[in-house]
């Protein structure tokens, strides 16, 4: 038996996933008795659609839930409320009913994690590692070895030098590689990168990059890229999505996010980039003080306690996001045209 | 502001550098290697000036920074000759050392609470450091606290005083131990990555404020970092290491613009920036070598496009093209003298 390629069902205009008013609340237990005392808002709402054939960057500060919205897209927790939908089906759902089970679409979404150790068997030989899923999916043992060495000659890896060695005789670089053609081993149509290059130095991250911009060529991939590094979410990324404290600020195309920021927090974490350019610094930062807690996100808008526009209607609603034409969209009460807030409609379409 | 904390008014004469490094090399040994983390690094530092130390992981800018303080574990092996503020570290006993860290010198991390004690408050620990070192008062010590934390721009500081390092927030707990590190106005302040962890809208606050601070107080800096766009907003010289030597060396802007070295150049090519979209990034192949060994040629040949046999012949020595700017390749030109 051999895997085959998964062929495309609901046509290019599909989105290849869709994720719907996706919530995640982890519960503080304290006390005695292990009550709940608090509510992590991890993830608090979280719509959105990634397309065939792009790059969808997630951006944000520590804590504002991008690896939480990464653990539930791979499902590796379940979410407290909210529908997800892969390429026109029912995640979860079984096939009588129109969808896709889980196992189904755990072989066609994968994931690379930041730590590099994080998926790799210390014990095994890097062929190994890569070969252990098609295994688990009946592809037979010389097959799957075979396959392997592919992959790593795919990643840059001559697989007569690497493919017996551990885990921890690579660098990180280099075991960052292994950890894409373990992704690729299912022939899945989604890999979702988890800050793939932040541990690494830069002369790595290029060639990282470089790597996976062939890659996605070659195998016709769909990519979401989550990063704190705005330069690196925009040199990959189609399309961006902003997140704080749980919620999604701004998405749009990477040009519209990065030359026309809407939402202000967008526009002070840009401004917030150190400037390359040593007689051109700044004097005063964007923003003060740090991102408050998801325990209590402040009521309204959640941005309000660093907003320099704040108004009394940011406190009392909470901004939905605005169309601002060509698909960019932010949830701000100055984009949205009769909210109440002075400058409202400014930045509408 | 007070005048405790105003820039010291005691100028030496003569531009005697506050920092003088003279080859120093420092060796791991342990029962099966030995790794040579620093091989003869020669470096200045003036008083009031920011040096950043910039290079990728494992080049030697952590172990060269606490060679500076004595800070290094026993099984290095540390040779040439270190001078902070006039004084020879190598020469100094655990007395010496004590009274050198704070007063002259004092270090601050990327991880805070490796600077700060969990059990004590904000306010004890400052004041603590300032009544051993300059016998104080509690009460004169609690006041510097204050002030203290008022100055790196702490928000309700005399609340904060009494808060434990845990109840801070990131952000805050940075400025704490910024606070601490000050507490005896160093003339000398050591940063390895002290914003490398931080959010981008935290980690421009602070390296806003180091640079006040530091203009503010005339302290020289030496900042450890491996990103350019940090030295970029922060440095007024920077230093490239590279396996534990120093391979370029000169003003921030000029270093940017057009580095003389080729590892520099490779690196700046492939530092992701606006712009750049849709190109492709220039690369530098391979890896760091391993430092088991004392390297006997130009370190960067096997990665370098430019090399030639000529590069293996010995270890490069620092060449000026221009005056204030050196590197250490055999392509770069030395200026007529
Ligand atoms: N299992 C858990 N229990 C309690 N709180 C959690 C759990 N997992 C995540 N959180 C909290 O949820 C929020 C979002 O976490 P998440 O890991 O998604 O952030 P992130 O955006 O990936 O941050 P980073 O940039 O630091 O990786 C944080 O406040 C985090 O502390
Ligand atoms: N205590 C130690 N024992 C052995 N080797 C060490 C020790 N500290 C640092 N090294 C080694 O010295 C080299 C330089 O380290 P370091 O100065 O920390 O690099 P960086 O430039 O990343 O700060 C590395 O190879 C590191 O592994
Ligand atoms: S809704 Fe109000 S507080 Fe929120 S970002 Fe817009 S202006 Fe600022
Ligand atoms: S000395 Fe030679 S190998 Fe080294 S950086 Fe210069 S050209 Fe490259
Ligand atoms: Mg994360
Ligand atoms: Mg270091």
């Amino acid at each position: 038996m051999t895997l085959s390629p998964v062929p495309d069902r609901g046509g290019p205009a599909q989105p290849l996933l869709l994720l719907s008013g996706l919530k995640k609340h982890f519960p503080i237990r304290g006390g005695l008795f292990g009550a709940t005392v608090a509510t992590v808002r991890a993830v608090d709402g979280v719509t959105f659609a990634v397309r065939k054939g792009e790059t969808l960057g997630i951006v944000g500060e520590s804590g504002c839930g991008k690896s939480t919205t990464a653990r539930l897209l791979m499902r590796l927790m379940e979410p407290d409320a909210g529908r997800m939908i892969f390429d026109g089906e029912g995640v979860g759902q079984d096939a009588q009913t129109g969808g896709i089970t889980l196992k189904e679409y755990r072989r066609q979404v994968q994931m690379v994690f930041q730590d590099s150790y994080a998926s790799l068997n210390p014990r095994l030989p890097i062929e190994e590692s890569i070969a252990f899923a098609p295994k688990v999916h009946g592809i037979a043992p010389a097959e799957a070895r075979a396959r392997a060495h592919e992959l790593l000659a795919a990643v840059g890896l001559a697989p007569a030098t690497f493919a017996r060695r551990y885990p921890h005789e690579l660098s990180g670089g280099q075991r960052q590689r292994v950890n894409i053609a373990r992704a690729l081993a299912l022939q899945p149509r989604l890999i979702l990168l988890d800050e793939p290059v932040s541990a690494l130095d830069k002369s790595v991250e290029a060639q990282v990059l470089n790597l996976l911009v062939d890659l996605k060529e070659k195998f016709g991939l769909t990519y979401v890229f989550i990063s704190h590094d705005l330069n690196v979410v925009q040199y990959i990324s189609d399309r961006v999505l902003v997140m704080y404290l749980g919620q999604v600020v701004e998405q749009g195309p990477v040009e519209a996010i990065y030359d026309r920021p809407a939402h202000p927090y967008t526009r002070a974490l840009l401004a917030s980039r150190p400037s390359m350019d040593p007689g051109a610094r700044r004097t005063e930062p964007p923003l003060t003080g740090d991102p408050p807690n998801p325990i209590n996100p402040p009521s309204g808008c959640r941005f309000r306690t660093r907003c320099p526009f704040a108004e009394a209607v940011c406190a009392e609603r909470e901004p939905v996001a605005s169309d601002l034409g060509g698909g960019h969209e932010a949830a701000c009460h100055m984009a949205e045209p009769g909210s109440g807030h002075s400058q409202a409609g400014r930045l509408a379409a | 502001m007070s005048e405790v904390l105003e820039k010291p008014t005691t100028q030496t004469a003569v531009a005697k550098p506050l920092v003088m490094l003279r080859d120093l090399s420092v060796r791991f040994v342990s029962r099966d290697a030995t790794m040579h983390a620093v091989n003869g690094v020669d470096l200045d530092l003036a008083a009031g000036e920011v040096l950043c130390i910039l290079g990728e992981s494992g080049s030697g800018k952590s172990v060269t920074l606490r060679a500076l303080m004595k800070l290094l574990p026993r099984t290095a092996r540390v040779t040439g000759r270190i001078e902070v503020a006039g004084r020879d570290v190598q020469a100094m006993n655990e007395r010496e050392l004590q009274d050198f860290r704070g007063s002259d010198v004092a270090m601050i991390f990327q991880e805070p609470m490796t600077a700060l004690d969990p059990v004590f408050t904000i306010g004890q620990q400052i004041a603590e450091t300032v009544v051993r070192h300059e016998g104080v008062t509690r009460a004169a010590g609690m006041a510097r606290a204050l002030e203290l934390l008022e100055l790196v721009q702490i928000p309700s500081a005399k609340r904060r005083l009494a808060a434990y390092p845990h109840e801070l927030s990131g952000g805050l707990r940075q400025r704490a131990m910024i606070a601490v590190a000050l507490a005896c106005r160093p003339k000398l302040l050591l940063a390895d990555e002290p914003t490398t962890a931080l959010d981008a809208t935290v980690q421009i606050q602070v390296l806003l404020l180091l640079r006040k601070l530091q203009e503010q107080l005339g302290m020289g800096v030496i900042f450890v970092t491996h990103d350019l766009g940090v030295a970029g907003e922060i440095a007024d010289r920077v230093a490239v290491m590279y396996a534990g030597r120093v391979v370029e060396e000169g003003p921030v802007a000029a270093m940017m613009r057009a580095p003389l070295h080729p590892y520099p150049r490779g690196l700046l090519g492939a530092t992701v920036h606006g712009g750049m979209r849709g190109q492709r990034l220039t690369t530098i192949p391979g890896a760091p070598p391993s430092l088991e060994t004392l390297p006997t040629a130009c370190s960067f040949a096997p990665r370098c496009a430019e090399a030639e046999p000529a590069c293996l012949a010995g270890v490069p020595a620092p060449r000026s093209p221009v005056p204030g700017r050196s590197a250490r390749c055999i392509r770069v030109a030395e200026s007529g003298v």
